[in-house]
């Protein structure tokens, strides 16, 4: 399968400290895959990186290569809004903006250009139902966004970001503040967008990797130390390290 | 154990009644001023007080020159200082990627804020009224104000666009948003209440403000329509109070001009806070 999202020798530095060391890691076209690792092993820092959201920290340097469909997204001629239009971001917390929830999925749309009310309307629709949460708000889009649960506002920023018609989707971490019901839920979404978009995602849970994930890297002190199969990753890692983090020794 | 509960209780009461002191020595106080003011200014006002000027040979005491001198010096400084400091602040904040830099215009404007307002008052005579030559006026003294209240737009815009979460701006720019797209439409919208106070603590410090306008502005006292009074001796109300008192010896019709005062910065502070919800309902 051809990787739609990959990274050559990826070095990245916060100032003086080293985040990521050498990474080398290719994401599949229409695939999950999932970055594991302890707190501080540099797997945020990597998924920041694939959309230059990193740009925004102050003091970063990043050298080697992040490919997106063959292009280097650090070449001086790519443009950053035009990259984040195709690799979108899922965060950690829910971050709906405090609007009603039919501007918050119409954001996007509007920020690229999209003025027509009926045209809008049907991507909110679109969006809304991609995310699975269309029949929760489809009688309230007028009202805010904050005023929903942690789990539906995660299913509106997932929705958002599909609004504007993204290839990659990345998620940092997407479930970690939801209740389990809420995250089982995002989980079974997360197995029906792979059918149309790529999939990254951060986990500290070993068994959402498993459930949700085709693919797995491993990382440890900025390095990727193993990244394959999921079932073979769980079942007969390569590295030592590995199977020790799987298994609950240390992290 | 029973001794100590007690003594506990018996300090915690005690803490209580020291708070509940400050509290209402500190609401004493104030509404003492605005009754004592209003108590003994509001007899004074009348419609004629409000609708003439000053004049020997009419023999009036009026004030409708100063009140629309203070309108003309609110709206000129405002004008000037809303963009120019919300600007700065959103350039400090948002864009200025020299950290350092940052910190010490910062710490210099919040120096700026501590200095007394009669030295704002004599550089902008010298500076504005006689070395660029706009005479004693409006100009000059809007201009002296703008520099003045400066730092404070600029410091409460900063201190309101901080608390704005970065997740927003994650948010947006996520999406693919420019930074001025996300600025504009997830940024500023959300510290439009900050800014509001900003802006209601820069006007009550134009309208409260003598002392920088006596050397710039000038205590003129004579209607004049507000290209005029650009470039011509136009008191605030702020400076007729004190030329009331100390030419006059009127205190009388001074404490009348406070309470005039008091109104307007009341009407104000309304319309302010007033418009700052309107602009949160409609996004």
């Amino acid at each position: 399968m051809q990787a739609i999202l990959k990274t050559e020798h990826l070095d990245l530095w916060y100032g003086t400290n080293q985040a990521l060391k050498d990474v080398s890691l290719d994401m599949p076209e229409h695939q999950v895959t999932a970055l594991i690792g302890p707190s501080g092993c540099g797997k945020s820092t990597f998924l920041k990186t694939l959309d230059r959201m990193n740009d925004l920290v102050p003091g970063v340097r990043i050298e080697g290569k992040v490919l997106y469909r063959g292009r280097n997204i650090f070449d001086p001629d790519m443009d950053v809004t035009s990259l984040r239009r195709h690799v979108g971001m899922v965060f950690q917390k829910p971050n709906p903006f405090p609007m009603s929830i039919y501007d918050n999925i119409a954001y996007g749309p509007r920020t690229h250009g999209i003025r027509g009310k009926r045209e809008l309307d049907e991507i909110v629709e679109r969006s809304l139902r991609g995310a699975a949460i269309w029949d929760e708000v489809k009688d309230r889009l007028k009202k805010s966004a904050l005023s929903l649960s942690g789990g539906q506002q995660q299913r509106i920023c997932i929705a958002r970001a599909l609004a504007v018609e993204p290839d990659v989707l990345l998620m940092d971490e997407a479930t970690s503040a939801l209740d389990p019901i809420s995250t089982s839920k995002i989980e079974d979404l997360i197995a029906d967008l792979k059918k149309e978009y790529t999939i990254v995602i951060v986990t500290h849970n070993m068994q959402q990797a498993t459930r949700v994930s085709d693919q797995c890297a491993f990382f440890l002190h900025g390095e990727l130390v193993e990244a394959g199969e999921t079932g073979q990753i769980f079942s007969v890692p390569k590295d030592k390290r590995t199977e020790d983090y799987i298994t609950g020794r240390f992290g | 154990m029973e001794t100590l509960s007690a003594k506990r209780r018996f300090y915690d009461r005690g803490l209580r009644f020291l708070l509940y002191l400050c509290g209402a020595v500190t609401c004493a106080l104030l509404l003492f001023l605005i009754v004592y003011v209003f108590y003994r200014g509001l007899g004074n006002i009348s419609w004629e007080f409000l609708t003439t000027q000053k004049s020997y040979i009419n023999k009036t005491d009026g004030i409708l020159p100063n009140i629309l001198n203070t309108l003309y010096i609110i709206c000129f400084s405002m004008v000037i200082v809303l963009p120019l400091g919300v600007g700065a602040a959103i350039y400090l904040t948002e864009y200025a990627s020299n950290r350092k830099l940052v910190a010490v215009i910062e710490f210099a404007t919040e120096t700026l804020t501590g200095i007394p307002s009669i030295i704002f008052g004599l550089v902008g005579m010298l500076f504005f009224a006689q070395l660029l030559g706009f005479g004693y006026g409006i100009m000059a003294g809007g201009l002296t104000l703008v520099v003045m209240i400066l730092p404070t737009i600029v410091r409460t815009t900063q201190e309101a666009l901080k608390t704005v979460p970065q997740s927003y701006r994650e948010g947006a720019l996520g999406l693919g948003a420019g930074k001025w797209r996300m600025v504009r439409t997830v940024v500023l919208p959300n510290a439009v209440d900050g800014i509001v106070t900003g802006c209601i603590l820069a006007v009550g410090r134009i309208v409260g403000e003598s002392a920088a306008l006596l050397f710039t502005a000038g205590m003129g006292g004579v209607v004049s329509n507000f290209l005029d009074a650009m470039h011509t001796s136009s008191g605030t109300l702020s400076v007729a109070l004190y030329v009331y008192v100390t030419e006059y010896a009127n205190v009388d019709l001074a404490l009348a001009i406070g309470a005039v005062l008091m109104i307007i910065t009341l009407v104000i502070n309304l319309a302010a806070s007033l418009v700052g919800r309107r602009v949160k309902n409609k996004q």
